[in-house]
């Protein structure tokens, strides 16, 4: 090796910390960018009327989206009701059952992979599925669509969270007699459960904010909602119309939506870290 | 998994049948003409995520560096929160970001720049318009940027104290230990990171729809607009109303779809086969 003079050394020990230090600045300084760009454009647009009223066509100032709010919050609920069982009891069987044996490592190696995969994949497919046969577009889609986006991640942390409870929980309730699905429901579910609700509130904050499955999906309209088997408006494809549309009225709506999707997503996302981190210290 | 792959072959039959293999070739792109051809969004996807991989490969590793080694633990804590919120960001908020803030910043500030300065090449020339590669390639950066990172520093915290300590003890500085023990101990879980950020990019649909301008077109400059298969795929999906059109940009998906199976196929054998090494080893 060739030696090298200690003040090049230092030199460059020093220089490699300025710039890891502006690398992270880089990625807090981004962050701050779009927080800060989509809160100020996007509270102008709040107001009564919001919240509360059909849009309008474009020209005409007033109006609201009412009935996209109320369409996400009803897809992801389907979706949720359809996601969290499934991917719930997937991770049972993976983390109480199915162990190391060739099949549970097979689920576990398609959800890993299912998990990475793009959510535009996920949505075309549905759109084969259900939407082609179907013959037309369909709020029960875009909750199919999101719930196969749930489910494998579910699956996963729920089934790390179950492995945490240690099996001498599993074993003294075995030698009391009790059989193993009150074991399981009773004992293992209930020393998990803040561990199994934070990996759904991920999965949620994770769906809420999808664009390109609802696309294919769900659609949009610009009525209420009258039932889940017609096109149903939700916030994030109405961001993609209204974003793309030349008209400031619909642009400043978007951006209000953009608020809207994200104030929620974020707050999901620190609302689980905070219970997780609040077990960790009541345990620790 | 193997519903999806059935289900997207069945449906792009029509267009495999009608184009062949040529459908993977050809640029052409003409719903009048019912002539379709998958190069140019493939080529898009190809290039923004090369783009993106340039910028944040570096940037990551290098964030993950200041996380673990560098940086007073309670800065750290909040650098770290602050990147895993990034991380959490839908991708349609990115895309609002990026057409309405971000490309006009390019557009007025930096692709001048550019141009002025690295304009000799046939990659920054043209007008600057704001959306384009360049841009999209910048976005996909930073929102794969949380998930490169995230992976790196849980490598990194996975070195043994003692062998970096050795390190120390020999008498090297911070940067030493770093390029010579962390980065070498850790170097096959870094490349698996930057795969998992690479499948990532691949697929990512709105932020790039929003900014790489949708048009069929190869062109050699950064600044020019172009599309990707994921932004073709949002765009025209819904206006597709001939079998033979629908049924290619199927096809299209399915294209994306054996890329990121494959990466993420590699993936998955690659980290389990580190976590079998490290295994071993601890």
């Amino acid at each position: 090796m060739k030696a090298r003079s200690l003040f090049a050394r230092r030199l460059s020990d020093y220089l490699i910390k300025i710039l890891s230090a502006l690398a992270a600045l880089i990625a807090i300084f981004a962050l701050g960018w779009i927080l800060s760009v989509v809160v100020s454009r996007g509270v102008s647009a709040f107001n009564l009327d919001f919240f509360t009223k059909l849009p309008t066509p474009p020209g005409i100032s007033g109006g609201g989206l009412a009935n996209a709010i109320l369409g996400t919050l009803l897809i992801t609920a389907l979706a949720s009701l359809i996601g969290i069982p499934i991917g719930m009891l997937a991770g049972v069987y993976l983390a109480e059952f199915g162990l190391d044996r060739p099949f549970a490592s097979m689920i576990r190696f398609a959800a890993n992979v299912v998990m990475g995969m793009p959510s535009i994949i996920i949505g075309v497919f549905v759109y084969t599925l259900v939407v082609k046969p179907a013959g037309h577009f369909s709020g029960y889609a875009g909750a199919i669509a999101l719930a196969i986006i749930m489910l494998p991640l579910i699956a996963r942390t729920s089934e790390d969270m179950l492995r945490l409870v240690p099996n001498s929980l599993r074993e003294s309730a075995l030698a009391l007699g009790a059989p193993r699905w009150k074991v399981t429901l009773g004992v293992v579910f209930w020393s998990a459960k803040t561990g199994l609700i934070t990996g759904a509130l991920l999965a949620l904050a994770r769906i809420s904010g999808e664009t390109a499955p609802l696309l294919f999906t769900a659609l949009n309209s610009s009525y209420w909602m009258r039932s889940p088997k017609e096109p149903t408006a939700n916030l994030t494809v109405t961001i993609f119309n209204y974003a793309m549309s030349p008209y400031p009225d619909w642009k400043a709506k978007a951006w209000g939506a953009s608020l809207l999707i994200m104030i929620a997503v974020l707050a999901l996302s620190i609302f689980s870290r905070w219970i997780f981190r609040e077990k960790k210290i009541r345990k620790g | 998994m193997l519903a999806i792959f059935f289900e997207l072959v069945r449906n792009s039959g029509l267009s495999i049948k009608k184009f062949g293999l040529g459908f993977l070739l050809s640029m052409a792109w003409n719903p009048v003409t019912e002539d379709f051809g998958a190069l140019t969004s493939i080529f898009g996807t190809v290039v923004s995520t090369i783009i993106a991989m340039i910028i944040a490969v570096p940037l990551s590793i290098i964030t993950a560096l200041f996380l673990v080694e560098l940086a007073p633990p309670i800065l750290s804590r909040i650098v770290g929160i602050g990147v895993e919120l990034l991380a959490a960001v839908p991708s349609i908020i990115y895309g609002m970001w990026g057409l309405f803030v971000f490309a006009p910043f390019m557009a007025d500030h930096i692709q001048p720049a550019l141009g002025k300065t690295l304009g000799f090449l046939p990659l920054f020339q043209g007008p600057p318009m704001g959306i384009g590669m360049l841009s999209a390639g910048i976005i996909l950066a930073l929102m794969i940027i949380p998930f490169i990172c995230a992976v790196t520093r849980d490598v990194f915290q996975m070195v043994p104290a003692a062998v970096k300590e050795a390190g120390f003890g020999m008498g090297s500085t911070t940067w030493e230990v770093t390029r010579k023990v962390t980065i070498r101990y850790g170097f096959r879980g870094v490349i698996g990171a930057c795969f998992l950020g690479l499948g990532r990019a691949v697929g990512e649909t709105m932020a790039v729809t929003f900014v790489i301008g949708n048009d069929h077109r190869i062109s050699a400059s950064l600044f020019s607009a172009g599309n990707s298969i994921a932004s073709t795929l949002a765009n025209e999906f819904a206006e597709a109303a001939e079998p033979i059109y629908l049924s290619s940009l199927i096809e299209l998906g399915l294209v994306l779809f054996l890329i990121t199976f494959l990466i993420q196929i590699f993936v998955q054998l690659w980290l389990r086969r580190i976590a079998k090494g490290m295994g071993d080893r601890l």
